[in-house]
């Protein structure tokens, strides 16, 4: 026994006279490094700084550009997209993708809508219909996400064109006139109303916008629920040792993304008027959310990055969009920029990961 | 097989804290556990060894609830308990460290000690807005961190990506013991570490008996086994072979019976 105690520790005795500081944490001063520990830290940095020098620079190429009623254009043209982005936000948080976020908000509206007009139902049960579908188009994501354990990517690019199908068939490609609505049904256009302080005319979509961001800044931030969401998209095995319930949270997130998209439809009545089956949301809205969320500096491998960053991510793209046509360049030069914004913010999320290591 | 009296040169007295009796458990073809036994006494190190496959980490994931046996009997302080889910465990207070840590590397330090346990604020802030209570929980995680002698962590709230393979450790025990109050399991937790490192965690482990707390060792590595263990248990072919006192036995007998080389006195294996 003696003997093998000695054995066992003598190797270690090469450790007398070597320093006692046993995995130190080292604060490392160079300039680039804290830059990269800051970012780490303030994940919605990047795109704040983005717009802000956007700003700047259409504010100096267009004298036109700060007025209030071009700002209040810029969020009425994002308040869409910010929605649905709250929902593709949670989404990628967990490590997933939500390709169908634009067709549930689609086809939430025609359903609020034929409610109203094809079965009389009153407008305002119409939508809360339209809501509960909708996010029961989500919890069907989540399910075959968590549950089935078939890969986020290929689930709803699946719901995609199951749900635009549907749209497609259930309303006959039927569109609700504006007028028909705004007589009978108003409460379905009840986000396309404004206020209007000294002329400029904000929607209420856009405080609706304001308020999803924030509430869900505030849920991601200070609840438990919020820190799970984050948990479960940095290492599932690991949330899911150390205590949280991964697949009830990912059904969760999924059907909350569902109802997101459902609001989203719903204001998109209140924006456009009319009903569509064929707005281009559909088609787009899934688009448009990654791009918000991609340039808003959340990482598509799940886990990092904050909702306020992907409400900055669609101001940015409103930005450029209204900032370029007042300038008077040809349109795709927007896209062309954003283009090179999206492998911008996923280089600088790169480079921010590898300050963890 | 009866493998109570067998090969057991160390006798406690008093009731084991933590029991287990005739747990099996089959996957498929292959039975990881056939019929085994275990007992860990209160304030004891108890170390778990045995050679690759030869179901250690079934016997382990029994007791914390990460897999429920097909057969057999755990009883916790001498009363029987069922674990459907390490949640369930971990409310009978038996905290388990994972080789893996199960840490989530982009949270800080205080939100990985408190992940699935948080704690809100009082009053309607924590019972309506489901508030998080950060202040009472990085005071908490501060503390518990302290105790351990880990407060070389400056900042509670850097990410755990940030800190050493050695702190790390060090916070994934620090969660453990300060949730644990009857049982805390370490699966090999020096596997990963440097020589410096793992001699922080071996100080660690003490620390954590000294408070009272009994704890289950797996590892690899027989010079930290036989230092800090106070009996070993030597697993083999899905069950316990024998329980050894480090100073009977030396370094090699160990290593001979849990490979088979060499059969414990009193001991007969059937083939």
């Amino acid at each position: 026994m003696a003997s093998d105690t000695k054995a066992a520790t003598s190797f270690e005795e090469g450790l007398k006279g070597a320093s006692e500081k046993v995995a130190e944490f080292h604060e490392d001063k160079g300039a680039l490094k804290r830059l990269q520990h800051w970012l780490h830290q303030t994940p919605s940095a990047v795109p704040m700084i983005v717009l802000v020098v956007a700003l700047i620079i259409f504010g100096l190429l267009s004298p036109n550009f700060f007025k209030a009623t071009t700002l209040s254009t810029i969020l009425q043209q994002i308040a869409i997209v910010g929605i649905i982005g709250c929902a593709q936000s949670i989404v990628v948080l967990t490590a997933g993708i939500d390709l169908s976020v634009g067709a549930i908000a689609v086809f939430s509206s025609v359903l609020m809508g034929q409610m109203t007009f094809r079965y009389g139902i009153p407008a305002p049960l119409s939508i809360l219909i339209g809501l509960g579908l909708g996010t029961a188009m989500g919890f069907i994501n989540g399910w075959l996400v968590a549950k089935v354990k078939l890969p986020p990517f290929i689930v709803t690019l699946g719901t995609w064109q199951i749900l635009l199908a549907s749209n497609f068939i259930f309303s006959a490609n039927e569109t609700i006139r504006s007028s028909d609505i705004a007589a009978q049904a108003p409460a379905l256009q009840f986000w396309g109303n404004a206020i209007q302080p000294g002329g400029v005319k904000v929607l209420y979509a856009v405080f609706l916008m304001v308020a999803l961001v924030a509430i869900m800044a505030y849920v991601l931030r200070q609840t438990a629920w919020g820190r799970h969401v984050y948990a479960v998209g940095d290492d599932p095995d690991a949330a899911e040792l150390a205590g949280v319930q991964t697949k009830r949270i990912l059904i969760q997130v999924y059907a909350l993304a569902g109802l997101f998209c459902a609001i989203a439809g719903w204001v998109m009545i209140g924006r456009f008027g009319s009903v569509s089956p064929t707005a281009s949301t559909g088609q787009l809205g899934n688009i448009q959310s990654i791009t918000a969320v991609v340039i808003g500096g959340i990482s598509l491998f799940g886990g990092r990055g904050s909702i306020v960053g992907m409400f900055f991510g669609a101001l940015i793209v409103g930005v450029f969009e209204m900032g370029l046509k007042m300038v008077g360049t040809d349109p795709q030069w927007t896209f062309f920029l954003i283009g090179l914004l999206i492998i911008l913010a996923v280089a600088v999320d790169q480079w921010i990961r590898k300050a963890s290591a | 097989m009866d493998q109570k009296g067998i090969g057991m040169t160390v006798q406690y007295s008093g009731e084991p804290i933590l029991k287990g009796r005739g747990l099996v458990k089959r996957y498929g073809k292959v039975t990881a556990l056939d019929h085994c036994d275990f007992d860990l006494y209160p304030g004891e190190i108890l170390a778990v060894i045995g050679d690759n496959g030869a179901g250690k980490s079934s016997l382990i994931k029994a007791l914390s609830g990460a897999v429920q046996p097909d057969e057999g009997e755990i009883t916790l302080e001498g009363k029987p308990v069922h674990f459907g889910s390490p949640l369930e465990a971990r409310a009978y207070g038996i905290e388990c460290v994972y080789q893996t840590l199960a840490m989530s590397p982009a949270l800080s330090i205080a939100d990985n000690m408190f992940m699935g346990r948080e704690l809100r604020k009082p009053g309607v802030m924590g019972s309506l807005f489901r508030q998080l209570d950060r202040p009472a929980m990085e005071k908490f995680a501060r503390e518990k961190l302290n105790e351990l002698g880990l407060m070389t962590i400056q900042n509670i709230n850097q990410p755990v990506e940030t800190l050493s393979g050695g702190q790390r450790q060090g916070v994934a025990v620090a969660r453990a013991a300060a949730f644990g109050s009857k049982v805390v399991i370490l699966d090999e937790p020096t596997a990963a570490l440097g020589v410096k490192e793992s001699r922080r965690v071996l100080e660690l482990i003490r620390d954590v008996r000294s408070r009272g707390i009994p704890i289950i060792l797996i590892s690899h590595n027989m010079p930290h086994v036989f230092e800090v263990a106070d009996r070993i248990h030597i697993h083999r072919l899905g069950k316990r072979l024998c329980v050894i006192k480090p100073g009977d036995y030396s370094m090699s007998d160990a290593v001979a019976f849990m490979t088979g080389a060499k059969l414990p006195e009193g001991v007969t294996e059937d083939a």
